[in-house]
């Protein structure tokens, strides 16, 4: 029999790791015309919009991992939680690189104007700069070094989907449904967190709560 | 080209042979669907529709010597939010648009006003392709081989009276035919509308086709305006009716959000939108992919149109 540990590790591990490389890889086919004009009459806007979009959906699974957990007792799908969010953080990443190095043509220039003048940009940007030190301090190293304080800081991931759904929402002509859609997931997600807490705290304060949650390490980033 | 390729005059299919043969293959085509699951027949339909020629004659006068864009480039990349507000969603969708019969109702400040078909619309008017360029608001931009006329002697022929100041058009509103309008993306049917000397002016023309066909249904089949030297959205699609008026018509963009979209709406790179630069643009299939334009002011026709704005605040009347 092999153990689910070892399952998880060998297979599923190894399985997600590609799913989550298909998007980036269906780009790179495109780029060299495979198949032949996968990518549309604006390959430019095709790629910046894969890009970003990959990007807010595996920061949103990345955020789902502590509820699927907990609700759908599935312990093991921890062990995924942060090559989500690498994975989230590569494509945010090559987002933001795709629009500076290709779409603006390396002008910083206009990078600037833009990050200070148009709102939407600031928030992605703000987004990804907040992304940065979680990326940096996701090897297990970083997280003993900086024992409960790496939680702390991980929680920035709040601030940094919230908005990437804004980054989202401010840039779409008329039709908000997509956004609505991505918005709605968040708050799902960020509510779900945020009721665990009240619960947590009123368990701790009054001493009555169930001891399930009482006796429960800190709430997930 | 080397020598051994060359196409000898011989070799050439004379234009009226090669015409009645793709009209014979449609009509081939068409009978043979005829059999086929009704389904599969309306594809052809839609087929034998696009390959219709039609007479014209290229205004060279008017037109950019600029390479146009391919035929699928220009039918497969579109905004028409009546069939979905993705850019592949018309190209999906616009078969479900029926264009014939097709009527326009003319009315409004004007002597003659009237129920058309769309026929009796286009007679008296001679077609003339016309190469223009065509700048999305939202910094792309192509450039199209129109087949039309001017509005100006549409226009001269309903004659307005002198309390015609603007000129509104409306789109058809059918949410069967056109399955975007489910939603309340823009208020429903689309307007435009121009100043009337805007609308007199002769860059502006009603387009009934491109390439030399008859308008495939996503690119605004069959009656469509096209103002080239402002943003894209101007050039309202599916035209039903045209009226005369002597306030500025509420238009589609600048009622959904009237601080991004104003009734003018003239390229221009100095004024950028809210939200994005209008600098410059990308020319869809340009192959570069690493290069933008500096769009030009008024979308490169500054010296036929600036004119008509002089004198006007381009910044705040947008």
């Amino acid at each position: 029999m092999i153990k689910a540990d070892t399952l998880t590790r060998r297979v599923f591990k190894p399985l997600v790791f590609l799913l989550c490389l298909l998007p980036a890889a269906w780009l790179v086919a495109g780029i060299a015309n495979w198949p032949p004009a996968s990518l549309g009459a604006n390959p430019v806007e095709t790629i910046q919009d894969t890009l970003g979009i990959w990007g807010l959906r595996l920061l949103l699974a990345t955020l789902a991992v502590t509820p699927l957990r907990e609700l759908g007792g599935w312990p093991r799908v921890l062990a995924f939680r942060r090559m989500l969010g690498l994975y989230a953080f590569f494509y945010i990443a090559l987002h933001f690189l795709f629009y500076l190095f290709v779409d603006q043509a390396s002008d910083w220039r206009q990078l600037l104007a833009d990050v200070v003048k148009r709102p939407y940009i600031t928030a992605g940007f703000t987004a990804l700069l907040l992304l940065i030190p979680l990326a940096l301090t996701s090897t297990r190293r970083a997280m003993r070094r900086l024992g409960r304080r790496w939680q702390k800081l991980h929680r920035l991931v709040y601030v940094a989907v919230v908005l990437g759904c804004v980054h989202f929402w401010w840039q779409v002509k008329a039709d908000i449904r997509e956004p609505v859609v991505y918005a709605a997931i968040t708050a799902v997600l960020l509510g779900w967190r945020l009721q665990h807490y009240w619960r947590r705290r009123a368990a701790r304060t009054d001493g009555s709560g169930p001891a399930r949650l009482a006796g429960q390490p800190p709430a997930e980033a | 080209m080397s020598g051994h390729s060359k196409i000898l005059p011989s070799e050439i299919t004379p234009e009226p042979v090669y015409r009645g043969r793709r009209e014979f293959l449609a009509s081939v085509a068409g009978v043979g669907a005829l059999a086929a699951a009704p389904a599969a027949f309306a594809q052809q339909v839609m087929s034998v529709t696009l390959v219709e020629q039609l007479r014209y004659q290229r205004n060279a006068r008017y037109s950019t010597a600029e390479k146009s864009n391919s035929f699928a480039e220009i039918t497969g990349y579109n905004n028409f939010y009546e069939f979905g507000t993705g850019k592949d969603d018309p190209a999906e969708n616009a078969h479900r648009l029926r264009t014939r019969p097709w009527s326009v109702v003319i009315d409004g400040e004007c002597e003659k006003p009237g129920r058309l078909a769309l026929e009796d619309l286009m007679k008296p008017h001679p077609l003339e392709e016309r190469i223009y360029r065509l700048r999305c608001v939202e910094a792309w931009s192509m450039v199209i081989p129109w087949i039309g006329f001017p509005l100006a002697s549409v226009i001269q022929r309903f004659q307005p009276t002198s309390r015609a100041k603007f000129i509104e058009f409306t789109t058809l509103h059918d949410p069967k035919q056109m399955p975007g309008q489910r939603y309340a993306v823009l208020d429903w049917p689309y307007v435009e509308g121009l100043r009337m000397d805007e609308a007199m002016h002769p860059l502006a023309i009603l387009a009934v086709g491109l390439y030399g066909k008859v308008l495939p249904n996503q690119n605004g089949a069959p009656l469509r305006l096209v103002v080239p030297w402002k943003y894209g959205f101007k050039s309202i699609k599916s035209i039903v009716r045209i009226r005369f008026t002597e306030r500025m018509p509420a238009t589609s963009w600048a009622l959904s959000a009237p601080r991004e979209y104003g009734f003018f709406a003239n390229v221009n790179p100095e004024v950028d939108h809210p939200r994005w630069s209008q600098k410059s643009e990308r020319r869809i299939g340009s192959g570069n992919l690493l290069s933008r334009q500096p769009t030009l002011k008024f979308n490169g026709y500054a010296d036929e149109v600036a004119g008509l704005y002089r004198g006007m605040d381009l910044a705040r009347n947008f």
